[in-house]
């Protein structure tokens, strides 16, 4: 490996809106620069999570070294760094965006300019990369390429005339982007004699070789022995083994030098220990001062998560120790509700991640759980100067303790068809939005800028948006800060006992409407009993909104005789099991259904 | 001796109802006497296995057993009587349906043995009948009527149906005097249970689209309270959750499902529990006369009973008879004490005014209890 060309690297990412195409792109290149054959390649080889596949995103940073022969004669070594498709994971996608020295835009031929499009264009263009675009599905009857390539050089302000026009998916015209890669992406620069300084833009644990970092080398030399020093986080370690990534597999080389990108192993037990963002240097000739841009990444969206099995408990704690090992983003700590028991409060990046980590968990980790509505991080002033961050409802001082509450507020850009733009409009509106700017990318499409408050998009802010543009609005944000808000604790009370898991802090304005369909959904929920059960949302202990589940008045087997025991037997057996599974809230039992049921409440 | 119940499955009927989900169909061509040769081998074979038992009711149901013809019959029962000791004072019942018998079938059925009827009326009502997919109307049962009583049944029950859809509080009430007048000795009343897998499940199941042509709730409960009130003013006495009779005529056979009592069905996917097994017998009905024919067993399903399950079965099924369950039984039967095994159980139903306990250890259901029976059941298994 040493001795390398410096010249001869290209080091380049592939940025994209959801579904433009970018992992087809990243497996074309791999396939024809001859790393894999097509039969070996399972589809899409860089997004290698099942989950991934399935949701057709990628979710982890992946990466690949490939070497492809140019026109000109000579070989050149490819990095491809694939990055992360979801806003969650911004902050990963800028750290790769760093370790790379060009980009590649896919632009979806039919579809255009997408709001995510546009972040990462910008976002790579602030990392100083240079960008240069494809235009993908040319393929497809309803493929535009003339106009994209108008809309890329007004919207973007890049050159796009020469654009390769391609489809990925049938392997059109792929030899034109990876000579484009070759002339448009420039070589690295670092010199391989300073001291040691490389960007930390992934990691993953392994239970071998321990964290294995992913690492793009500005300056400096590493290679077995090197005494490395993270300087954000502190950490230090001898180097194991430092290597390059083949498909899917990692294969070990001599050493590591400026301009290459690769990982490194050193018995690192937790990534933690190797943030995101973070420099590696020489311990002991370490570089003057670390790359900029590292920042400690905070959870932004919390919930409760509960073993539907109480005994699963320490089953929950064993996944989720596991699961963090390689998302250094994941938070949980131990907690305790009346009506759940045990369990834990866990921070995630955003609704997405969120998900993702609940069914690796119950895939995975094969766990039954029940999941609290999750919320953001809210800000409590006291009276007596003190401040709390607030992620469980359930530890909202008294208010009488409380000066104000602020919540965290987001930069939202959503691109829209023109003739959407009114419903995309309400539904900001209906979420407390402030509109900032309306800008027309070309007739038909429109970029609306709100601030929006972080607690009115985790919940169901993708799928309103998606039903009410019918699929043709697109959606990205930002964190911008905290504002004071007209915040209020709704609490949720059946058969007079407060349901603490079911608390949650809502805007004033918002609490009526959300009480009343919180006690609608929860009557639908819980099984009548016995006896009446009243179902009651309050603020403050002043119900606003009541239903009744209604006595039971019957459950009854009219017909029991010689053939029918067996079969009825497994009736009740079948009954006995559905008891099992729901808790005990004073003496009602609901449903663990019904906890998760009040996470989704807009039908429209 | 021990005594022993038999059941004889007859899976044929004249046209599969709305709401049944019991083994039955029309017959093809011949089926009946191929059925009726296969069971005959199977009535003699198996009971060599009970030489030691005195059987002491026999029940023929269906389908609609009433529709072999009297030869057909005659060789069931003269199997029957040649392979077991049948007590001279058995109760044999024959299920009929209302226009599938006359008076010289029903005279055969005497000379055979026959000593006891239930008749499969459910309404009094001809568009509620209609509805049901019933092929009579309330002539044709008042036809069958006159000529069960005129050959001298004086053992006969009567099956009726409320929250039927379209029923409505005066219809079943009409029903309900309409049967009265007729002095039946027994009556079961049940009220409708839509099952999966039957046309009824289809068209009034949750969510489906003539749902709202059942009763209400209220008028459900109504009903259901208006059964047991007229039933008990008229000299009936409920003796299980669905079953009223007049005094010393409960259905020995059925009271036997519910005390645990050893039966032997036979036929096409007929139950039976012998010792601590319970097993029963091949569904399909080509399959079961293949093998029957053949000689060889058609039991295709067993289980042992654990105690435990015992237990359980002694808890839920003599809980639904409204003498209920006693300590003692319980202490005899199992060696245990009640209390030990559900004193737990026993404690929350009685405080949620399911149960009662008297001084003598007796347990039964209250009437609230009878409502909700499956909520005290549930209480019982593991």
């Amino acid at each position: 490996m040493s001795g390398i060309d410096q010249s001869k690297i290209r080091n380049f990412c592939i940025v994209a809106h959801i579904d433009h195409g970018k992992s087809t792109l990243a497996d074309r290149i791999i396939e024809q620069t001859g790393l894999l054959t097509s039969r070996e390649m399972q589809a899409q080889v860089l997004d290698n999570m099942d989950l991934e596949r399935e949701r057709g995103i990628t979710i982890k940073a992946q990466t690949v070294r490939t070497v492809y022969k140019a026109k000109d004669g000579e070989e050149y070594i490819f990095n491809l760094i694939d990055t992360p498709g979801h806003v969650d994971f911004n902050y990963e996608v800028s750290r790769a965006l760093a370790a790379c020295d060009g980009a590649i835009l896919v632009v979806d031929a039919a579809q255009g300019i997408e709001a995510q499009t546009l972040a990462n264009v910008y976002l790579a263009l602030d990392h100083n990369l240079d960008v240069f675009p494809v235009i993908n599905k040319i393929d497809l009857p309803s493929a535009e390429p003339e106009r994209v390539i108008e809309e890329i050089e007004d919207v973007i302000g890049i050159e796009a005339q020469d654009a390769p026009q391609i489809s990925a998916k049938n392997g059109l015209n792929i030899d034109q982007v990876l000579e484009a890669i070759v002339e448009k992406i420039p070589a690295p620069g670092g010199s391989s004699e300073n001291p040691l300084q490389a960007l930390i833009f992934d990691s993953l644990y392994d239970s071998y070789k321990g964290v294995i970092v992913f690492c793009r080398l500005m300056e400096g030399t590493v290679r077995k022995g090197t005494p490395i020093k993270m300087m954000a986080t502190g950490a230090t370690a001898e180097v194991v083994e430092v290597g390059y990534f083949g498909a899917g597999q990692f294969i070990p080389c001599e050493e590591l030098s400026a301009g290459m990108v690769g990982y490194i192993t050193a018995s690192i037990k937790n990534v933690k220990d190797t943030a995101v963002g973070d420099t590696i240097t020489n311990a002991a000739n370490p570089c003057k001062e670390p790359l900029p841009g590292y920042k400690k990444v905070n959870s932004m969206v919390y919930c409760g998560m509960y073993p539907a099995d109480g005994a699963k408990y320490p089953d929950l704690r064993d996944a989720l120790e596991k699961l963090q090992l390689n998302d250094a983003a994941l938070q949980y700590e131990p907690e305790t509700s009346i009506a759940l028991g045990f369990g834990f409060r866990c921070g995630f990046l955003g609704l997405l991640h969120l998900e993702i980590i609940q069914e690796r968990l119950e895939r995975e980790y094969n766990l039954d759980l029940v999941t609290t509505a999750p919320g953001v991080i809210y800000r409590v002033h006291k009276y007596n100067g003190e401040v709390i961050e607030l992620t469980n409802p359930s530890n909202l001082p008294d208010p009488t303790e409380i000066d104000y509450m602020e919540e965290p507020i987001v930069n939202a850009e959503i691109m829209v068809k023109t003739e959407f733009i009114g419903a995309i409009m309400g539904l900001c509106q209906e979420r407390r939005g402030r509109h900032v700017s309306m800008e027309y990318m070309e007739e038909t499409r429109a970029l609306l800028k709100y601030e929006l408050p972080l607690n009115e998009i985790i919940y169901d802010f993708f799928d309103a948006l998606k039903s009410r543009s019918r699929g043709y609005a697109s959606f990205d944000y930002e964190m911008k800060g905290y504002e004071q808000s007209e915040l209020v604790k709704l609490d949720i009370l059946i058969n007079k006992e407060e349901v603490d898991a079911l608390s949650f802090i809502v805007h004033k304005e918002s609490a009526y409407e959300r009480g009343r369909k919180m006690c609608e959904k929860l009557k639908e929920e819980i099984p009548r009993h016995l006896f009446e059960i009243p179902i009651q949302a309050a603020v403050g202990g002043k119900v606003i909104a009541r239903e009744t589940v209604k006595a039971m008045r019957k459950d009854v087997l009219a017909k029991c005789y010689g053939g029918d025991i067996t079969r009825k037997k497994k009736l009740l057996e079948k009954q006995k099991e559905g008891k099992k599974r729901m808790r005990q809230v004073g003496n009602v039992e609901i449903p663990q259904k019904a906890f998760m049921s009040v996470l989704k409440l807009d039908n429209d | 001796m021990k005594k022993l119940s038999l059941y004889i499955h007859i899976p044929f009927c004249v046209r599969k109802c709305h709401y049944c989900d019991f083994l039955s169909a029309p017959p093809r061509e011949n089926e009946k006497k191929e059925y009726v040769e296969a069971l005959c081998g199977e009535i003699r074979r198996e009971a060599a296995a009970f030489g030691e038992y005195s059987v002491d009711t026999i029940f023929f149901g269906g389908g609609t057993p009433s529709l072999l013809e009297q030869e057909e019959l005659e060789k069931v029962m003269k199997a029957l009587q040649d392979g077991f000791i049948i007590e001279e004072t058995a109760e044999i019942t024959m299920e009929a349906n209302p226009g599938t018998v006359d008076r010289k079938k029903l005279e055969g059925y005497r000379r055979l043995g026959i000593n006891r009827l239930s008749i499969g009326l459910q309404s009094a009502n001809d568009e509620e009948l209609k509805e049901l997919g019933r092929i009579h109307g309330w002539e044709t049962f008042l036809t069958t009527w006159k000529a069960v009583r005129e050959c001298g049944f004086t053992n006969v029950n009567i099956d009726l149906m409320s929250a039927l859809p379209g029923q409505t509080i005066e219809s079943y009430t009409d029903t309900l005097k309409k049967i009265l007048a007729l002095e039946p000795e027994h009556i079961s009343a049940y009220s409708l249970i839509i099952e999966e897998g039957t046309d009824f499940f289809d068209r009034f199941g949750p969510g489906k689209a003539e749902e709202d042509r059942l009763p209400s709730e209220e008028a459900d409960r109504t009903m259901y309270a208006l059964t047991g009130k007229l039933l008990q003013e008229a000299g009936y006495s409920r003796y299980e959750i669905s079953n009223y009779s007049r005094p010393g005529r409960e259905c020995r056979h059925n009271l036997g499902y519910w005390t645990g009592k050893e039966y032997l069905g036979l036929g096409l996917g007929a139950s039976s529990l012998v010792g601590h097994t319970r097993f029963s017998r091949e569904t399909n009905l080509e399959t079961y006369l293949q093998a029957a024919m053949a000689g060889e067993s058609t039991v295709v399903w067993q289980q042992d009973l654990s105690s435990r399950d015992q237990m359980e079965e002694f808890m839920f099924l003599g809980l639904r008879c409204t003498k209920g369950i006693s300590a003692k039984e319980f202490r005899k039967r199992f060696s245990a004490d009640i209390s030990a095994v559900y004193g737990k159980q026993l404690h929350k139903l009685k405080s949620k005014g399911l149960i009662t306990v008297d001084e003598t250890g007796q347990i039964v259901l209250t009437s609230l209890g009878l409502d909700v029976s499956n909520q005290v059941f549930v209480e019982f298994l593991k």
